[in-house]
């Protein structure tokens, strides 16, 4: 069957189970509730004053009781610096455990060394927002025996809430923790900031060990994860090379191409009749993305705006703009460097949030859906907006769907920013490989050689129009692209559906097939 | 167009392409010898555009190795026109 | 005076390394009003013909829309600049800027030269236009002679890298060493009636200095400026672009202006100041950088 966007969908893929074809962004939700039921979170009980310490991480591993097939989740806080979830996965394999559903909020090129165990089948599945490098290279080409899943930040709340993704063990790397399991990343010589992302997995997983290399008086304050949700705490010496966990603070990129999108795109919200008294706001945390923050703040100052509330994964960037009385408050589900770890202990209005009231859909209202301007990137856009985040242009996983859909979704207006080609490459193009944000949530598009409305928004085009900035038509800087860098052949990929492209309603908006 | 000598040029940039030229003997051909960054989508096209040059040169008997880093069509054939010139000591420049 | 007449913007000439093929394809993007492909200083020695070759397709393959072309070639007693010259006339960009010219005969010579190539080609003598270079102390004496040769120069510049080295001046970033020779050019272009573009700044970390020189050569009279990198462009467009202030005097001088022109009136009054030609004519060519047609004022 093909769903809203023409894509491909069979109706029931082994591995997975029965798939919903997407309808649309707002189909499911419009119903005011979520059909699928909610499983449980587990019952539990502990005797007063027993110990949850355990000497290593493999002894607290063990008495989890791991088994064949089970799922095990981790968050991906520590980014490129994470030792636990490699260390872990290497304990699960030695111990002999098989047909492992590994179920991180992302993976990073970090975590590459677990590739073996992808290959020898003790990994036989994935849950993530995000899969890179040679991860995402093999499992394109199909090593593993069931499909992936690439879901978004707020898609995985409810994944977990529907027993989707079914936790056996969390294992929650804590850069503070005191001996109950009380956790935090805001503090400890490993500082990640915001624990955002584990939040949800300690609540609903049968077991959750929480490992740190800073063991602090009790109470650990403060209490990202309570202690109510952990079964066993482990003092490991490292979880993770600190330098890479969170370095010093984010610089604006010095490229300038991203540099002149940028500000482009600066342009495009400062005409958009949003950028007004008390908005919402939120940039990704690179390249052209993040350099939007720089445009938006010296337009902020000279027209003297005041915004209400900095949303998402946070940069120090985003923290000058919140000591400069910019932004009244910052909403951080994942912070990116070192000095937002600190301004989340000591700032009040710099709040930590879990991926639910960040971006869950099935909910009284994530803070997604209060967003006024967010500035995402993008890997290809297609002539009707669709969005790819998540493969490369030889048909490799190399990307993350992370948040994007889901501000993209909440946001009044959604910006995306990228150049128009890249090397060869064309970006703007017909048709794009994967889609994983429908067109329908994009409303500009950015590049350097033009600027392109959703035909959705026509009161949007005629403010930029009015506001001196010129309009292209999507279908001819597509049209233009194709002429400088030559016409692409697609890439030629096998039936096999090796990985699902979940929206964040739990529907299926794409399929990513075997690469040959 | 006659060729003298080995010569090249381009280089491993980003968006350029290093191409090396070699005379051959008259009656051996055309050798190709292609990589590229973009091989699955445009390796067709960047053979047919080298063919195409090399025709409006009339040069037959040519070895050709490109080293292509996603390079822009008038970027390929600036850099076979500048080997190529180099090659039949029309120009100088980087000699190998 | 007609106040519908338009010219072209030159706040910014972005240059362009004539053997990079990844900045020449994006060139036209970084919002300078014009790009200067160069064959002379940017490129290495033995890299001329590679160059040469690379920017004549480039010239007939990417579209530079909305941005003032430039080639700027190898001066013609070089061993490159006859080839160059061969190879871009006949390409016929928006100009052709000419290094390190010091004398009149250079630029006959050099002028002839092209002409010849546009007669062999069949090409008219008047479409693409001839920006010279003053970058020698000998250069800058001469410097109205060469710049009232030929109509079809329109711009002259400074290189201030050169003709630091040329005057030996050991500490040459100040500008102070270069002042006699920035005013006295555009005190020539001024003579000639064409636009004067100064040096560039090399510092490129250091923004507040290139906004500052950015600033002082506005006040010398020059039209705008070279820019190496394109993250300097920002700055000198932004100086050189009139502040909204600026642009409601002038609008309301100019429709001043057009209401006393029907009436035939010459000299009038805005805000208790007088207002004549030149007045007008300043304040014209304040609505023209900030890209405001008169017509709709």
């Amino acid at each position: 069957m093909k769903n809203i966007l023409q894509r491909e969908i069979p109706e029931t893929l082994e591995g997975i189970g029965e798939l919903e074809p997407f309808q649309g962004a707002f189909t499911k939700l419009r119903k005011g509730w979520m059909e699928e039921k909610k499983v449980p979170p587990p019952n539990k009980a502990t005797m007063p004053h027993s110990s949850k310490m355990c000497s290593n991480l493999k002894e607290a591993i063990i008495r989890t009781k791991p088994r064949n097939g089970m799922t095990v989740s981790f968050h991906h806080h520590l980014r490129g610096g994470d030792n636990i979830l490699v260390e872990s996965i290497r304990i699960l394999a030695e111990l002999g455990i098989k047909d492992i559903t590994l179920a991180s909020s992302s993976l990073t090129s970090a975590h590459e060394p677990i590739l073996p165990y992808i290959k020898n089948g003790t990994i036989t599945q994935i849950y993530s927002s995000g899969i890179r490098g040679e991860i995402g290279k093999a499992v394109a080409q199909g090593v593993m025996p069931k499909p992936f899943v690439i879901h978004s930040h707020g898609g995985r709340v409810r994944s977990v809430h529907t027993g989707n993704i079914k936790i056996d063990l969390t294992v929650i790397a804590a850069s503070a923790a005191d001996v109950e399991g009380n956790s935090t990343g805001a503090h400890g010589p490993s500082a990640f900031g915001s624990m955002g992302y584990a939040v949800i997995d300690a609540r609903y997983a049968r077991q959750v060990v929480v490992v740190t290399d800073n063991i602090v008086d009790y109470p650990c304050v403060p209490q990202a994860v309570t202690q109510n949700f952990v079964d066993y705490v482990v003092k490991v010496d490292s979880i993770g090379d600190p330098s890479k966990i969170a370095g010093g603070t984010t610089r604006i990129t010095k490229a300038p191409m991203d540099l002149q999108i940028a500000r482009l795109a600066a342009q495009v919200i400062e005409h958009s009749g949003l950028l007004k008294e008390g908005f919402s706001f939120q940039v990704g945390a690179g390249g052209a993305s993040l350099a939007v923050a720089k445009y938006i703040r010296k337009i902020m100052k000279n027209k003297d705006i005041k915004g209400s509330f900095l949303l998402g994964g946070v940069t120090s960037y985003g923290v000058d703009m919140l000591n400069e009385g910019l932004f009244k408050s910052i909403f951080d589900v994942q912070s990116f460097d070192a000095a937002v770890s600190s301004s989340l202990l000591t700032n009040p209005y710099h709040i930590e949030i879990t991926a639910g009231l960040y971006a869950n859909p099935f909910n009284c209202g994530c803070m997604t859906n209060k967003l006024d301007i967010v500035v995402l990137g993008a890997l290809e856009i297609d002539t009707d907006f669709n969005v790819n985040v998540i493969t490369g242009s030889e048909g490799y996983v190399r990307g993350a769907s992370g948040g994007h859909s889901d501000t993209a979704s909440g946001a009044n207006l959604t910006v995306v920013v990228c150049p128009s080609f890249r090397g060869r490459i064309p970006i703007v193009k017909e048709k794009v490989h994967t889609i994983v944000t429908p067109g329908e949530s994009i409303d500009v598009l950015v590049t350097e050689r033009g600027i392109c409305v959703n035909p959705n928004r026509p009161e949007l085009k005629e403010n930029l129009i009015k506001g001196g900035i010129a309009i292209k038509e999507i279908k001819d800087l597509a049209a233009e692209v194709e002429q400088i860098t030559g016409k692409a052949k697609p890439i030629e990929n096998g039936e096999r559906i090796v990985g699902i492209v979940e929206y964040r309603d739990g529907t299926i908006i794409d399929v990513i097939r075997q690469v040959k | 167009m006659e060729l003298k000598l080995k010569a090249q040029a381009g280089s491993f940039e980003s968006s350029d392409v290093l191409i090396m030229v070699e005379p051959q003997p008259q009656g051996v051909g055309r050798k190709i010898e292609l990589e590229s960054i973009v091989m699955q989508q445009f390796g067709d096209d960047l053979l047919l555009q080298i063919h195409r040059d090399l025709d409006a040169y009339g040069i037959k008997d040519i070895r050709v190795i490109i080293n292509d880093k996603g390079a822009l069509p008038p970027t390929l054939s600036a850099r076979l026109e500048t080997a190529l010139k180099r090659s039949a000591g029309l120009q100088t420049g980087t000699l190998i | 005076m007609d106040t519908n007449k338009k010219t072209f913007k030159r706040r910014t000439m972005l240059y362009i390394p004539g053997n990079n093929p990844a900045m020449l394809q994006q060139g036209s993007v970084y919002g300078a009003d014009g790009v200067l492909l160069d064959l002379e200083d940017a490129v290495a020695l033995n890299q001329k013909d590679a160059a040469r070759i690379l920017v004549s397709h480039m010239l007939r393959y990417i579209s530079y829309e909305g941005c003032e072309v430039t080639v700027r070639v190898n001066h013609i007693d070089t061993p490159f600049g006859m080839d160059d010259l061969k190879a871009i006339v006949p390409l016929q960009p928006d100009a052709i800027r000419l290094p390190k010219v010091e004398t009149v005969d250079e630029i006959r010579r050099i002028i002839q030269m092209v002409e010849e190539i546009e007669d062999e080609h069949e090409l008219p003598h008047d479409k693409m236009k001839i920006h010279v270079m003053i970058e020698t102390a000998l250069g800058v004496q001469n410097v109205y002679d060469i710049a009232s040769f030929s109509a079809r120069i329109d711009a002259i510049s400074i290189g201030g890298q050169d003709l630091a080295a040329d005057m030996q001046l050991v500490k040459a970033n100040d500008g102070i060493g270069i002042d006699y020779a920035r005013k006295q050019i555009v005190m020539a272009a001024k003579a000639c009636k064409i636009d004067v573009f100064d040096t560039v700044y090399v510092d490129v970390e250091n923004e507040e200095g290139l906004r500052e020189e950015a600033e002082y050569i506005k006040k010398l009279g020059f039209t705008g400026k070279a820019i190496i990198n394109p993250r300097q462009i920002e700055i000198v467009n932004e100086v050189f672009t009139p502040t909204e202030q600026e642009i409601r005097k002038a609008a309301k001088i100019v429709k001043a202006f057009e209401r006393n022109k029907k009436e035939g009136i010459g000299v009038f009054a805005v805000d208790g100041k007088m207002v004549d030609a030149p007045v007008v004519q300043r304040a014209l060519r304040v609505l023209e950088m900030a890209d405001i047609d008169v017509a709709e004022i």
